[in-house]
C-alpha cells in the first residue's frame, strides 16, 4: 500500500517535471524571444538589449530553464515582462480565486449529480430519466460561453436579480467573492453536473443489475437502504478517476466562464497575458494549471486506492 | 459501401438519431451552398439604420455594424467545420495508430506511449491553443494542426483500450502465426474490429472540438474579423443584448444545433454499434 501510494507521488513529481520542459521548450520555440514577442515594433537597439539583459535572455537556455526551475522549486515563479509586480503577488489572488470558483461549482454539482444520476438509473428509461437524460445532453454540448450568455440575460437583464459581469478586485474578501459568483458557479455547474451524471447513471445502471444487488433485495432488504448502501458506493467507485479527469478538463472551460463573467481569476489572466505576449507570466500560469491537473488526479487515484481494497491488494498500478 | 449504409440505419433507428443526423446534414449543406444563397455581402453595411431588428428585408436583422445577421449566420459555421473536420480527422488518425500500436505490442512501447500521454493531458491544452495561435496566426492549416494534435491524445487511450480486447483473440494470434507484419495485423486484422469504438470516438471529439473552436474565436483567436463566425458574433454583439437580441441568439441558436445534432449522432451511432462511451472521461 505505502509503495503504491509511493509510486504514484513519484509518477506525479516526474510529469510535474516534464510539463515543465515541455512549457519551457515550447516558449522557447516560439518565434522570437520573451523581450521580442513582448516589445514588438520596438524591438530593436538598447531597450531590447535592457529588457534581455533585465530578464536575463543572453544566457542559454538550459542554463535559463535551470534558474527557472530552481525558482520553481523554492517557490518563486519568476519575473514579468510586462507587469511590474512579482509574479506571485499578481498570480496569488487570482489563482484563490479561480479555485474558489472551482471548488464551489465542486461541492455544489458533484452531490447534484449523483442524486440525479442515481435517479435517472433508478427510473431508467421511464420519465424522469428521460427529462433528466435529454436535459443533460443540452447542458453538456452548448458551449459555457452562450449558457453563460442565456444565465445572463435571463437573470440580469431580464429579471434583474444578479449582476451580469462580476466587478471586484482580484484580491477581495472571500465572502465578497462568493456573494458575487452565483452565475459563473451556475454556468460551470451546469456543465459539470451533466458530464458526472451521466456517468453515475451508466454505472448504476451496472451496479443495479448485479448479483450482490438482487441477493439484498431478496434479503428483503428496503429499496432505500439497497440503494444507498449497496449500490450507490459500488456505483461511485469506478467513476472516481473519471471525474477528476474531467473535472480537469473543464478547467479549459472555465478560463471561458471568466471571461464571459469578468471574473478575475487565472484564467482570465492567461488570456491577457497572452495578448500582451507576457511569456514568463504565461508559463508560469501553464505549469499551475498542470500542478492542479495533477494534484486532483493524485487525490482521486489515491482515494480510488482507499475505497476500492481490489485495488490495493492486487499491487498493481 | 453497403456497411455505411447499415449504420447509417442503425442511427436512423431511433428518433434522436434521426433529428442528430437532420440537423448535421443541414449544417454540412448549409456551409457548402451558403455562398450562393445570402441575400447579402456579409461586409455590407447598411449605413442608415444599425441594430434594426427583423424585417422583410432583413429576416434576422442588422448588428451593431448594420450588417445583415442571417447573412452572416449562414456563412458563419463554415470555417469551424472546416477546421473540425480535418483537426478531427487528423487526430483520429495519429491517435489511433499510437493507441493501437502501444495496445498491440505492449511492454516498454506500451509503457513509453501511455506516460507521454498521461504528461501529454496534464498540459494545459487550453494555454496552449492560445499560446500557437497568438504566435503563428490563426490559419486554418494552423488550427487543424493544434487541435490535431491535442485531440489526438485523448484517441490514443480510446484505441488502446480497445485493442486490449481484441488482442488476445484468436485470429490474431492466427495472424502472427502465419508471420504477417506488425503493421499488417495492426491494419487488416485489429483495424476492423476497434472500427465501431473510433467511429463514436471520432464524432464526441468532432463535437468537443467544435467547443474548443467556437471558444477560440469567442475569446477572439479562432478567425479574423470581417469574416463571419458563430463564436466572435457572439462575443460581439453580447454586451447588446437587452438592446438587441436577435446578433446574439441567431448565431446560438445556429451553433447550438450543430453540436447538438452532433451528439444526437454520436449517442445513436454508439447505441445501435454497442459501444458504451458514457464512462468515459472527457480527454
Amino acid at each position: 500500500m505505502l509503495r503504491l501510494i509511493a509510486r504514484r507521488l513519484i509518477f506525479a513529481v516526474v510529469t510535474l517535471w516534464v510539463v515543465s520542459m515541455v512549457v519551457f521548450s515550447a516558449i522557447e520555440l516560439l518565434p522570437g524571444d520573451a523581450c521580442q514577442a513582448f516589445l514588438g515594433q520596438m524591438a530593436q537597439g538598447k531597450r531590447l538589449e535592457n529588457c534581455r539583459t533585465e530578464h536575463n535572455l543572453n544566457a542559454p537556455a538550459y542554463v535559463r530553464y535551470a534558474d527557472w526551475a530552481l525558482g520553481l522549486s523554492a517557490g518563486d515563479l519568476g519575473k514579468s515582462i510586462k507587469r511590474s509586480k512579482p509574479l506571485e503577488d499578481i498570480i496569488g489572488p487570482r489563482f484563490r480565486n479561480t479555485v474558489i470558483l472551482g471548488m464551489t461549482a465542486a461541492l455544489v454539482g458533484i452531490p447534484l449529480a449523483i442524486l440525479l444520476g442515481a435517479l435517472a438509473a433508478l427510473y431508467r428509461d421511464r420519465r424522469p430519466d428521460l427529462w433528466i437524460s435529454f436535459i443533460a445532453i443540452f447542458c453538456m454540448t452548448v458551449p459555457e460561453f452562450i449558457t453563460g450568455t442565456l444565465l445572463i440575460s435571463f437573470f440580469s437583464v431580464w429579471l434583474g436579480w444578479l449582476p451580469g459581469i462580476v466587478i471586484m478586485r482580484a484580491d477581495a474578501p472571500l465572502l465578497d467573492v462568493l456573494s458575487k459568483i452565483v452565475l459563473p458557479v451556475m454556468t460551470l455547474t451546469l456543465v459539470m453536473v451533466a458530464h458526472i451524471m451521466r456517468m453515475v447513471r451508466t454505472s448504476m445502471i451496472d451496479v443495479l443489475a448485479s448479483d450482490f444487488v438482487m441477493m439484498s433485495q431478496l434479503k428483503g432488504v428496503s429499496r432505500l437502504r439497497q440503494v444507498l448502501m449497496h449500490a450507490l458506493p459500488n456505483a461511485l467507485l469506478p467513476t472516481i478517476n473519471l471525474i477528476a479527469l474531467n473535472i480537469a478538463w473543464l478547467m479549459g472551460g472555465v478560463l471561458v466562464v471568466e471571461v464571459v463573467f469578468n471574473y478575475p481569476g487565472i484564467g482570465r489572466l492567461s488570456v491577457n497575458a497572452i495578448s500582451d505576449r507576457d511569456f514568463p507570466l504565461v508559463q508560469a500560469i501553464a505549469l499551475l494549471m498542470a500542478s492542479l491537473y495533477v494534484g486532483l488526479n493524485l487525490i482521486a487515484d489515491l482515494l480510488a486506492l482507499l475505497l476500492n481494497p481490489k485495488l490495493r491488494s492486487r499491487g498493481a498500478g | 459501401m453497403s456497411a455505411m449504409v447499415d449504420i447509417l440505419k442503425g442511427v436512423m433507428a431511433t428518433r434522436s438519431g434521426k433529428i442528430g443526423v437532420v440537423l448535421v446534414t443541414f449544417h454540412l449543406v448549409l456551409a457548402l451552398v451558403a455562398p450562393w444563397l445570402v441575400p447579402f455581402d456579409f461586409d455590407a453595411q447598411s449605413a442608415v439604420i444599425d441594430h434594426a431588428g427583423p424585417s422583410l428585408a432583413h429576416w434576422a436583422g442588422l448588428d451593431i455594424l448594420g450588417r445583415d445577421v442571417l447573412t452572416r449566420t449562414m456563412l458563419g459555421g463554415r470555417e469551424a467545420l472546416l477546421v473540425t473536420l480535418f483537426g478531427t480527422g487528423l487526430a483520429v488518425i495519429w491517435g489511433s495508430f499510437f493507441g493501437v500500436l502501444a495496445g498491440y505490442l505492449g511492454g516498454r512501447v506500451d509503457d513509453l506511449i501511455m506516460r507521454s500521454v498521461d504528461i501529454f493531458l496534464a498540459i494545459p491544452w487550453m494555454i496552449f491553443l492560445l499560446l500557437v495561435i497568438a504566435s503563428f496566426g490563426n490559419a486554418p492549416m494552423v488550427m487543424i494542426l493544434t487541435l490535431g494534435f491535442f485531440y489526438g491524445i485523448g484517441v490514443v487511450r480510446m484505441a488502446r483500450a480497445a485493442t486490449l480486447e481484441v488482442v488476445v483473440k484468436d485470429y490474431v494470434l492466427a495472424a502472427k502465426a502465419r508471420g504477417e507484419s506488425t503493421l499488417s495485423i495492426m491494419a487488416n486484422e485489429i483495424l476492423p474490429n476497434v472500427r465501431d469504438v473510433l467511429m463514436v470516438e471520432s464524432a464526441m471529439r468532432w463535437s468537443w472540438m467544435l467547443l474548443a473552436f467556437s471558444a477560440l474565436s469567442f475569446l477572439g483567436f479562432g478567425v479574423t474579423p470581417p469574416t463571419p463566425d458563430w463564436g466572435l458574433m457572439i462575443a460581439n454583439s453580447r454586451i447588446y443584448l437587452a438592446l438587441a437580441p436577435w446578433p446574439v441568439l441567431m448565431p446560438m441558436i445556429a451553433l447550438s444545433s450543430l453540436i447538438i445534432g452532433i451528439n444526437l449522432t454520436a449517442d445513436a451511432l454508439a447505441k445501435s454499434l454497442g459501444v458504451d462511451k458514457t464512462t468515459r472521461a472527457l480527454v
